[in-house]
């Protein structure tokens, strides 16, 4: 699996052609490079995160698609004709902002019908298309409040409503639920993904996130310093991370550095077979992938392992156990709840699941 | 919590300057305007004869209107040099916008007589505008209609005031979220569009705030009229200073005092209503 992902096929749509192309993109700000040739590409209908830590620059990667900067290198395409020379209010793309950007002059009906009235869609068609866009984001008892009246739940309903209504071939979403708090950000979500697939548009989203981005999304690109890191689908990615960053990134995993040497991968006091070429390796395994050992049959690959319970945080439904394997070797190790564990114990895990990942 | 004391204390000063230096003189002011002067004396007779007087008289009614003409058009001009020169500092201007800024202010801190009188030095017979059109030979001889003239007052009144009519609403452009404008071109609105439906009415109440002082300043403005405006030039603030100085007629001066600053306070109100309904917090 390669970092570019402009050779990934579309596993999620299997679309022929992309909706949008984002090819060989960089962005400088002076002397600082942002963005280092970025290839990407969205099918139609598709719901793509765009995910990494706050200066990845996954923010001016969407910025540059709604065109509020130009980028320093490369081409963007959307239904096959060049976007990136367009100006924003010709792009036939909508966004949804962090912090809403409603404006505090119009009422909620106002603010819906803005993007219509300034393209000179016909008097008798707005109303109705306004009604309902607030009716699909149960919006339609507030049309004529302000903002400023609003909460944040609200704001963040109307400002996606204001988007919506366009029609747009591409949403974009800006961390869209990030000002929320926990209980209705995970209520957005769910609301967020069945808005999406009810009215079929492709949806671009950012965040910084990975549960989020895990929940909501068809295939996750997940951005590093400015570049693809890895993208694929949230299973995927979780399952066959690519890289040591990915790995950690997304979910929680052991890294286990060593060295490969003729079909026998050493790690410490771990040893087991692995196909693959000679050298130094890392490898990730999900502490998931590690149970206790039972006294029934264990997989033929199985890699059994001795440790001391070290440390044991209870979880509700699991237990996430520190178990010191010797060497200054700690794994992580997660299983059911099964009440206090102490001393030592033996774990397995299949040689399958230790994914040997790039630095 | 504060002690009654303290609050008191704290509280003094600011009262007794608005008691003694505001509330105090328009109060004396107003009585005055009641009163009358009879042999060049003030005699304390009460009366709306004053009143009567600056109503019925076309000089002071004139006056009066071409001053009101004078703040509008002195509102006017520095409207149209100073949202255009506000829009484009918060908008355009970027790693410039710091000097240009000082640029605008600077002349805050010069002397208004200085101005005053360099405006006379480029207006005048031999001034530099005069100069400079007869070497261009667009004139042959002094124009002398540019200096002593509504124009005259006009053109200085709308130099002075321009910045402070920049400030207010650089301030409030300054103040709209970025965002609200790539909201609206996200939306499809081209730039014009975007002005006029977003920045403009968001900036409406920097808009009003620079039109008032520019208008209210200018109404008791009496130094231009003096330094450049001429005869034809005169405003309602010399005519007050001539009747409380050479004239010595208190209580007409007063009386013509209490109408402008009915005028002011009406209008002051006018715009505080206005600026209620453009500010959306």
């Amino acid at each position: 699996m390669s970092a570019g992902a402009s050779s990934l096929p579309l596993t999620s749509t299997g679309a022929a052609s992309p909706l949008l192309e984002v090819r060989g993109v960089a962005k400088c700000f002076g002397a600082r490079e942002v963005l280092k040739s970025i290839s990407l590409d969205i099918a139609a209908g598709e719901f793509l995160t765009l995910l990494g830590e706050s200066g990845s620059g996954k923010t001016t990667l969407l910025r540059l698609i709604a065109g509020f900067e130009q980028p320093t290198a490369g081409e963007i395409r959307m239904a096959g004709e060049r976007l990136d020379t367009l100006p924003p209010y010709k792009r036939r793309v909508n966004t949804v902002f962090q912090h809403y950007a409603l404006f505090p002059h119009l009422n909620v009906r106002d603010n819906v019908a803005y993007g219509l009235r300034v393209k000179n869609t016909p008097k008798a068609e707005i109303g109705g298309r306004v009604n309902e866009a607030l009716l699909m984001v149960k919006m339609t008892e507030y049309a004529d409040a302000r903002p400023s009246k609003l909460s944040g739940g609200q704001q963040q309903r109307v400002a996606l409503s204001r988007a919506l209504v366009n029609r747009p071939q591409l949403l974009l979403l800006d961390e869209p639920l990030s000002a929320l708090d926990a209980n209705l950000r995970k209520q957005m979500q769910g609301e967020l993904k069945a808005l999406q697939r009810e009215v079929g548009i492709t949806f671009l989203f950012v965040t910084h996130d990975q549960e989020e981005a895990m929940a909501l999304s068809d295939r996750i690109a997940l951005l590093r310093d400015g570049a693809l890191e890895q993208v694929a689908s949230p299973r995927e990615i979780y399952a066959r991370p690519a890289t040591a960053y990915t790995a950690q990134f997304i979910g929680q995993t052991n890294l286990l550095r060593g060295e490969v040497r003729g079909g026998v991968a050493t790690c410490g006091a771990l040893r087991w077979p692995v196909s693959g070429s000679d050298g130094a390796a890392i490898f990730s395994l999900r502490p998931e992938s590690i149970p206790l050992a039972a006294d029934g049959a264990a997989p033929p690959d199985a890699v059994r392992l001795r440790g001391v319970i070290r440390q044991q945080i209870y979880g509700g439904s699991s237990e996430l156990l520190e178990v010191d394997c010797g060497n200054n070797q700690i794994l992580r190790v997660r299983i059911p709840a099964c009440g206090p564990l102490s001393g030592q114990h033996e774990f397995v895990f299949s040689a399958a699941d230790a994914i040997r990942v790039r630095e | 919590m504060y002690s009654r004391l303290y609050k008191a204390i704290v509280s003094a000063p600011p009262l007794l300057w608005v008691g003694f230096f505001l509330l105090l003189p328009y109060a004396l002011m107003f009585v005055h305007s009641f009163w009358a002067v009879r042999d060049g004396m003030l005699v304390h007779e009460w009366n709306l004869r004053n009143y009567h007087t600056l109503l019925s008289n076309p000089v002071y009614v004139g006056v009066l209107f071409r001053t009101m003409r004078i703040a509008a058009s002195v509102t006017l001009f520095s409207l149209l040099l100073g949202y255009p020169l506000a829009y484009y500092l918060s908008f355009h201007a970027g790693p410039r916008k710091e000097l240009l800024y000082q640029l605008v202010i600077v002349p805050l801190w010069v002397s208004y007589l200085v101005r005053g009188y360099a405006w006379k030095t480029i207006l005048g017979s031999d001034g530099v505008l005069n100069g400079f059109l007869q070497y261009l030979h667009i004139t042959h001889e002094p124009v002398g209609y540019l200096l002593y003239s509504p124009f005259a007052v006009v053109l200085m009144l709308t130099h002075i005031y321009t910045p402070f009519v920049f400030l207010p609403i650089y301030a409030a452009l300054e103040h709209i979220p970025r965002p609200l404008v790539e909201a609206s071109q996200d939306l499809g609105a081209n730039p014009r569009s975007t002005f006029l439906r977003v920045i403009l009415p968001l900036s409406m109440p920097g808009l009003l705030a620079g039109a008032t002082f520019a208008f209210v300043l200018s109404l008791g403005d009496f130094l231009a009229p003096l330094l450049v405006g001429g005869p034809s030039g005169t405003m309602i603030a010399n005519i007050v200073q001539s009747l409380f100085g050479a004239a010595y007629d208190w209580p007409l001066g007063a009386s013509i005092s209490v109408c402008i600053l009915i005028i002011t306070v009406t209008l002051l109100f006018m715009t505080e209503r206005l600026e209620k309904r453009w500010s959306f917090k």
